[in-house]
């Protein structure tokens, strides 16, 4: 059962094939039996899931069932649970039990969708391996010595062990896109302001975007109609009717214009990446695809823009954590100050305060105008090119990351080095763009991304542009050895 | 532009942070090598270029000035450290 992905289980469902509560203890017994190695799961919420999973089976029987009424997911740890531990990777959240639900919580659960249980990610989605973790690393399930990918690590290799059929994710400069591709599935962040980012907890607001981890194109198509929508608790949310992304998942890919940045096939990418890339182009030059050469100018500069915009974003967002209201408080504080102080200093992990450091400085009388102005500046100049170029074409490819999984340890003590890790990922969300990462190939036995751009609100056609190459390839369908 | 220990601790201080003085070093390292990265975008000109705050360019909605949600104050100040009769507790402030 646990081979299936989300569609076909939901029809299997619907069917009496086998009931919710069956698939929920098959997953449930996935976890048992493989997260001892992966760390994939924060908390597991057996009780809950079950009770969830009888009352999908009531909604099936009575025929009140939607496509995800029944289906066990994994819910990244960055959203708000009414009543179930929402740590954020943080030890500063360790005790925080979420007194409301996010809308992405409650749009799942009204869906009749069934959690079973809390991710494993970067502290505060800060981190590109996993490893600020408080609660220790995710490992990656195609090859346990390396990392999964990051934040939202514990997601992507839940799935991609098949311990679940999808998971939640979020992405901020590339923590869905990134680790779906160093876990081979297929990741997706929606549109900035797409999914409601009310009980998402905050990193870097105008950055941020909630979205989906799943096997494949049309799964992520099921789950998204159900997470996506205007949210009028979320003040950036977007009042705009959702599509239907199913229905558009056959269309053909005849006329397609597909854009190759120069700037993404040049140093820097690994070249058994770079080939696996040219042969899923060419695949896609066979459905009816045409292939344009495009230029992005500006790429160069996504990356030290996000670490002004996102730091700075990041020292504000996390001012609330304050040892008063919540999370993590000194024994015996000798005053307000040192309250204050030695809650943050011994609730945040490094790469967190090396962020709040960073962005303090960024935002500090004297030096906005030179950072943080002079990065959303240049943030205009990175949109700005993608504006031009869905001028002359439907949508961009290129490689999700540079390389394949690296090692555990490997990046740990280099921030910078570990930052350009999203080097492709980052300007999609300055830019606030919808994109895609597919499983399209493997280097050395580890899986390669296919990153996917589209213009503003273009999920449909991401999703049927995914979804036709995995009708005619498999990589999305292979198992990593030992989780078949 | 790199950042001496001093500039560390007073950033810290800024940001209400308490860093280890043994890890005050290595801070200062990773934050000069960050910022030094973040340098290149002193070589573009965006000199006309309005900043953009919002991928979309959207302005803040507003809402009509009526209640909407229910007082939760138990429910928000039981995952509180410290509470007595419906306020936070802090350490005295004034003597």
């Amino acid at each position: 059962m646990y081979r299936r992905g989300l569609t076909e289980l939901a029809v299997g469902l619907r069917a009496g094939d086998f009931s919710s509560v069956e698939l929920t203890r098959a997953c449930l017994d996935r976890v048992g039996r493989h997260d001892a190695a992966l760390n994939c799961f924060i908390t597991v919420t057996e009780a809950q899931a079950l009770e969830a999973a009888h009352a999908a089976d009531a909604r099936l029987r009575a025929g009140d069932a939607g496509p995800l009424t029944g289906i066990p997911f994994a819910h990244k740890d960055i959203f708000c649970t009414k009543g179930v531990k929402t740590s954020c990777g943080s030890r500063m959240l360790d005790n925080f039990p979420a007194p409301y639900d996010a809308t992405v919580t409650r749009r799942l659960q009204d869906a009749g969708a069934v959690m079973i249980g809390k991710t494993n990610m970067d502290e505060f989605a800060m981190g590109s391996s996993n490893e600020t973790s408080y609660y220790g690393p995710v490992k990656n399930p195609w090859d346990l010595a390396r990392v999964p990918g990051g934040s939202s690590g514990g997601s992507a290799a839940a799935v991609a062990a098949r311990l679940v059929p999808a998971a939640t994710g979020t992405d901020t400069g590339g923590s869905i896109r990134q680790p779906a591709a160093l876990c081979g599935i297929t990741g997706l962040k929606p549109t900035y302001g797409r999914v409601s980012r009310y009980g998402m907890i905050a990193f870097a607001s105008s950055l941020d975007q909630g979205g989906t981890f799943t096997r494949s194109a049309g799964d992520a198509a099921l789950l998204l109609a159900a997470m996506a929508g205007f949210d009028e608790r979320d003040s950036t949310s977007v009042d705009r009717p959702v599509d239907d992304y199913p229905a558009r998942l056959d269309a053909p890919l005849t006329g397609l214009r597909i854009g190759l940045p120069q700037e993404y096939f040049g140093a820097g990418l690994d070249t058994g990446v770079g080939a696996a890339i040219e042969a899923a182009l060419a695949e896609y030059a066979k459905l009816g695809a045409t292939l344009v050469d495009i230029s992005l100018p500006n790429t160069r500069l996504a990356v030290p823009a996000y670490y002004v915009v996102a730091p700075a974003e990041c020292s504000s967002n996390l001012s609330r954590f304050d040892g008063v209201r919540f999370g993590y408080r000194v024994e015996d504080p000798r005053d307000l100050t040192d309250l204050y102080t030695r809650s943050r200093g011994e609730g945040f992990g490094a790469e967190v305060k090396r962020r709040i450091l960073i962005g303090t400085y960024a935002l500090s009388a004297g030096y906005y105008d030179a950072y943080y102005l002079k990065a959303q500046q240049v943030r205009r100049l990175i949109r700005d090119d993608f504006l031009r170029a869905f001028e002359q074409v439907d949508v961009i490819m290129g490689p999700t990351t540079p390389s394949p999984a690296f090692r555990l340890g490997e990046k740990a003590d280099d921030p910078v080095s570990m930052y350009l890790s999203d080097i492709y990922t980052i300007a999609a969300n300055l830019a606030g763009l919808p994109a895609l990462s597919i499983p399209a190939g493997f280097v050395d036995g580890l899986p390669v991304g296919l990153h996917v751009v589209g213009g503003y609100f273009t999920e449909a056609q991401l999703l049927n542009t995914g979804h036709r190459y995995q009708q005619v390839t498999d990589w999305h369908a292979l198992i990593p050895a030992g989780y078949e | 532009m790199a950042l001496d220990t001093r500039d560390v601790e007073k950033i810290a201080h800024l940001a209400r942070l308490g860093i280890d003085p043994q890890d005050v070093p290595e801070y200062s390292r990773n934050l000069s090598d960050i910022l030094a990265f973040v340098e290149q975008l002193n070589a573009v000109d965006t000199s006309g270029v309005e900043p953009l705050a919002h991928p979309l360019e959207a302005t803040q909605r507003l809402r009509a000035d009526i209640i909407s949600e229910p007082n939760e104050r138990e429910t928000f100040q039981a995952v509180a450290p410290h509470t007595e009769a419906g306020l936070y507790l802090v350490p005295k402030v004034i003597e």
